[in-house]
């Protein structure tokens, strides 16, 4: 049987693409990637990573100018089939600037950047997190993670199951003091699609996904994705 | 001919930035300033001069991207 593939996709100013490859690859998943200016994904791409980092130097607003790239017309199309997408830190501001999950991420509401591991709990079960109330340590790194959306959002968000994740201490309560950026309801990432088949989340996973980075939490959220993929195929 | 799309954070959504903003304001000693709010003034250079469909068609370019309609509030001015 083929090995499912991932396609990381990289656009300029992104700066987290090596581990986003390296955990996809430790997961299991035959890697790939593509520019910003193509206009289709390599053959048989099962999953699209897109990265964090600081895609066109976040100008005008985080990941604004990057949903006008060549490349986002492939990705919306392989969201639409229900291919899977998974958007991490400006991945995820970029996939909601294209409306591919709903919501927006605004500045901190603290003003700092945030860069330490922080916990966040499965609050939504989905092909990337598939155990309702797992525990996770993943590290953050962004000044502008604070998630927002209107109150009739958030209550489809809730009613769908599409909360992903939420931030919380390390038994898992969540609490104010755990909500590093003041997102609504301490959302830390949200699932998009009609199958909750793409997933954004500020955490970065690929950062905490071997022992030699302090954890493995991170490698569980891209093993249950190519799990997921190996039953679809069968 | 000349165009500003002013774009501003919605009202009810936080804008930690213009907070700063008072608070520095303070610090200077003026006094009174109750609140503030920072956004974006983008100024547009258009070919030719104004039509009928120019402030349609700037009122697009900011849905479609100068503005993000999930947070932000625009508006469009002509010959700024």
């Amino acid at each position: 049987m083929p090995s499912s593939r991932a396609t990381v996709v990289i656009f300029p100013g992104l700066n987290a693409e090596t581990e986003m490859l390296r955990t996809l690859s430790l997961a299991g998943f035959e890697t790939t990637t593509a520019w910003h200016t193509d206009t289709e994904l390599p053959a048989r791409t099962d999953l699209v990573a897109v990265p964090g980092g600081f895609s066109y130097g976040d100008y005008l607003r985080c990941g604004a100018i990057a949903k006008v790239s060549p490349i986002v017309g492939a990705i919306r199309a392989h969201a639409e089939r229900g291919g899977f997408v998974l958007g991490v830190c400006n991945g995820f501001q970029i996939l909601t600037e294209c409306g591919l999950i709903p919501g927006a991420l605004t500045q901190n509401a603290h003003m700092r950047f945030e860069c330490k591991d922080v916990f966040v709990r499965v609050h939504a079960e989905g092909p990337f997190t598939p155990k309702l109330d797992t525990v996770w340590r993943m590290p953050i790194a962004h000044a502008e993670g604070r998630y927002q959306a209107t109150p009739e959002t958030l209550a489809r968000l809730e009613g769908e199951g599409r909360i992903a994740l939420v931030y919380c201490d390390a038994s898992g309560a969540v609490t104010d003091a755990a909500n590093p950026n003041g997102s609504l309801r301490s959302i830390a990432g949200v699932y998009g699609g009609a199958s909750k088949n793409v997933l954004g989340l500020m955490p970065h996973p690929e950062r905490m996904s071997e022992p030699a980075l302090g954890g493995t939490d991170g490698a569980r959220l891209f093993e249950a994705a190519f799990a997921h993929l190996g039953k679809r195929a069968a | 001919m000349k165009a500003a799309v002013m774009v501003r954070v919605k009202p009810e959504v936080l804008d930690p930035q213009g907070d700063a903003v008072r608070r520095a304001l303070e610090k200077l000693g003026f006094e009174g300033v109750r609140g503030v709010r920072v956004g974006k003034l983008i100024e547009i250079e258009i070919e030719g001069d104004a039509d009928p469909t120019l402030k349609a068609r700037l009122e697009k370019m900011a849905d479609a991207m100068l503005a993000n309609p999930v947070i932000e509030d625009f508006e469009v001015k002509l010959g700024a």
